[in-house]
């Protein structure tokens, strides 16, 4: 069964599809999601099977993200699709004031079982203002899950958990990783926000990723694999909340971390991930400095060559991790 | 005719109940026992709690910063929301939210924002979910004429409108945001002017003469139901006070104030139950002094309540 292949899209989607015949209360709302089966192709013709509950929307993403607070808080369970990640900034009111703060500020009686989808990142040549990380701005916001998959099962598992969830989860699609595939298990099973998955096995080094930089870790391991040098790649899988122990656990094991993230590294959470370590006694274990490997502090370029080139790629990451280990 | 009767006395008693509240309030803020700062109403009684009276008891509202006399119109209780304003245990939200935030979904008010203009999507949210779970009930949206100014009220009024959605919104026009005047804030006449942008049918009616008040919102209510889609309502008022605890109201002249005051919302709804229904004198201060205990109860109340643990603090940051 686990054999079977799909793509990051189609896990995506069919984690909404199953997810929504169960549970009459859930509908998405987004831009162009309906016949134009969204900018992604992630809804593809769910408009057929559900009709009205494929919500096209005008765009003004404040309007239908509060709109899909709105109805979150009155017992519906809104998924909304934001075309490029991006364009969280336009609604950013609906997602740091209002989202985040419902339940806590109105005393917990009230909830807001909302997932927010977006595609992220770089890598399309979407350039600057349709091409950013912006994970750790949403992961300062109390009251808000953060959620970043990098492989199709991970993105089927993590979006059913996200619907089930009765807080707002900002789900993060790296867009390159839509035609990636990978083996999806049928049944709509979750996997549970909060937990780290080790992909590899090793002794020498922690290698800590999410999302599209995940491939490249598993791809540097490899390299170093080849020259005797084992490692643990730990993808986070969930932003917010942290899985901070399997970090601790993992550099307790190799005295070693290397941080690898697409977003740029000033302010990233390669700082959070880091420091997760150094304020707990895996300290201790470190037998070098902590390095992060992230984009360059620039907004990201149209140039294929720039684009591709302000980030760390897998021969970078192997190169870290020896010198780091030497 | 009895029904009437009793509908005009709660109108009363709340619009009452709501100016002295804000009084005990602002007398609690001089003291220093309210921390930060608090929005009042006094002047926009009937407009608020006249507007609430016409909605059926399952319906919705959503309020803005200047919420306490809309809370009190729409039934919340005087004793909780004091002592959430207090910072205490046993308030509406446990003392996380404050004056800003009172909300008590158990009776359908989802509670107040204060960034302003950003209530009209939660609204059109809330109407949506009627709508889809098709329960036949209706959202009353609250909102002031600056907010009027964001670009997420065009947003929210164009989405209501394509999608039809069942939802009032009520539009407190009290010719100030803050201290800039409407004519200094908007070029269009009237609030009403924006909601032909959107085929949105719109009202505008004067917010202190609460009989008026009402009867519009009782229409509205009617139109929205059926499901024709939203409207919006401009209710004209004037807040006789000043915009939060410090302001000094040094934009506008005293004429102006006197003018207003002139005008009260309360005593304008007193001579109508005095004149047209024949209520008596009696009655009346009855009701005046029932609204009165029931704010000095709540102050007592709110005074004796327990603070809140810091240990719980964390408790519901998520559900």
């Amino acid at each position: 069964m686990t054999d079977r292949m799909l793509t990051y899209r189609e896990a995506v989607r069919e984690a909404m599809t199953q997810a929504m015949r169960r549970d009459p209360e859930i509908v998405v709302m987004g831009e162009d999601i309906g016949i134009y089966q969204g900018s992604f192709g992630v809804t593809g013709q769910m408009y057929k099977e559900f009709g009205d509950r494929i919500i096209d929307t005008p765009i003004s993403e404040s309007a239908f993200v509060g709109c899909a607070i709105g109805a979150a808080m009155e017992g519906m369970r809104p998924i909304v699709e934001i075309m490029f990640s991006d364009f969280m900034t336009v609604c950013w009111d609906m997602l740091v004031n209002q989202a985040a703060k419902m339940h806590f500020m109105f005393g917990g009686k009230l909830s807001v079982p909302m997932v927010l989808r977006t595609a992220a990142g770089s890598g399309t040549g979407a350039s600057a203002q349709h091409s950013q990380s912006l994970e750790a701005m949403l992961c300062h916001v109390p009251g808000l899950k953060v959620v970043a998959p990098s492989t199709p099962a991970d993105a089927k598992g993590l979006l059913l958990a996200a619907i089930a969830d009765n807080n707002p989860v900002i789900f993060l699609e790296q867009k390159t990783l839509y035609p990636t595939t990978g083996p999806v298990p049928e049944a709509a099973d979750p996997v549970p926000l909060g937990k780290a998955a080790t992909l590899r096995k090793g002794t020498d080094c922690t290698i800590v990723s999410y999302g599209r930089m995940v491939p490249r870790c598993l791809k540097a391991a490899d390299m170093l694999e080849k020259q005797g040098i084992t490692v643990d790649v730990i993808d986070l899988r969930t932003l917010l909340p942290m899985d901070k122990d399997a970090v601790r656990r993992s550099v307790k094991k190799t005295g070693h971390l290397v941080i690898v993230h697409e977003a740029v590294k000033t302010g990233g959470l390669g700082g959070e991930i880091a420091a997760a370590v150094t304020e707990s006694d895996a300290f201790y274990a470190l037998k070098a400095p902590v390095a992060r490997l992230a984009s360059r502090d620039v907004p990201v370029p149209f140039s294929p060559v720039l684009e591709e080139g302000v980030l760390p790629d897998e021969a970078a990451i192997a190169a870290t991790v020896r010198q780091l280990v030497r | 005719m009895e029904q009437k009767e009793e509908l005009l006395a709660k109108m009363y008693y709340r619009m009452n109940q709501a100016r002295f509240f804000e009084e005990k309030v602002s007398w609690f803020n001089s003291k220093g026992k309210i921390n930060g700062s608090v929005h009042l109403a006094i002047g926009q009684e009937a407009s608020s709690v006249a507007s609430c009276l016409a909605l059926d008891e399952k319906d919705f509202i959503t309020m803005t910063h200047r919420c306490h006399a809309q809370a009190i119109g729409q039934g919340m209780d005087v004793k909780k929301m004091m002592a959430e304003l207090l910072g205490k245990e046993t308030g509406y939200c446990q003392g996380k939210g404050g004056s800003l935030h009172l909300s008590n979904m158990a009776d359908h008010n989802v509670g107040s924002n204060d960034v302003p203009g950003m209530g009209y999507n939660l609204a059109c949210g809330i109407a949506l979910a009627q709508m889809l779970q098709k329960t036949g009930n209706i959202v009353l949206c609250f909102g002031g004429d600056g907010s009027t100014n964001e670009g997420d009220f065009h947003e929210a009024l164009n989405l209501a409108s394509v999608k039809q959605l069942p939802v009032i919104f009520f539009i407190e026009n009290n010719y100030y945001s803050v201290s800039t005047a409407i004519e200094d804030h908007m070029k269009v006449e009237s609030i009403t002017d924006r909601a032909a942008a959107y085929e949105i049918p719109a009202v505008s009616i004067d917010g202190n003469d609460a009989l008026e008040v009402y009867d519009a919102t009782q229409k509205a209510a009617e139109f929205v139901r059926s499901g024709e889609g939203p409207m919006l309502i401009e209710s004209c008022t004037y807040r006789m006070c000043g915009h939060d605890s410090s302001d000094l109201q040094l934009y506008r002249s005293k004429e102006e104030m006197e003018e207003w005051s002139q005008y009260d919302p309360i005593a304008n709804l007193k001579n109508q139950l005095k004149e047209d229904q024949l209520m008596t004198d009696e009655v009346l201060r009855q009701l005046e002094e029932n609204a009165k205990r029931s704010v000095n109860e709540a102050a007592d109340f709110a005074e004796n309540a327990p603070e809140p643990s810091l240990e719980a603090v964390l408790d519901s940051v998520y559900a």
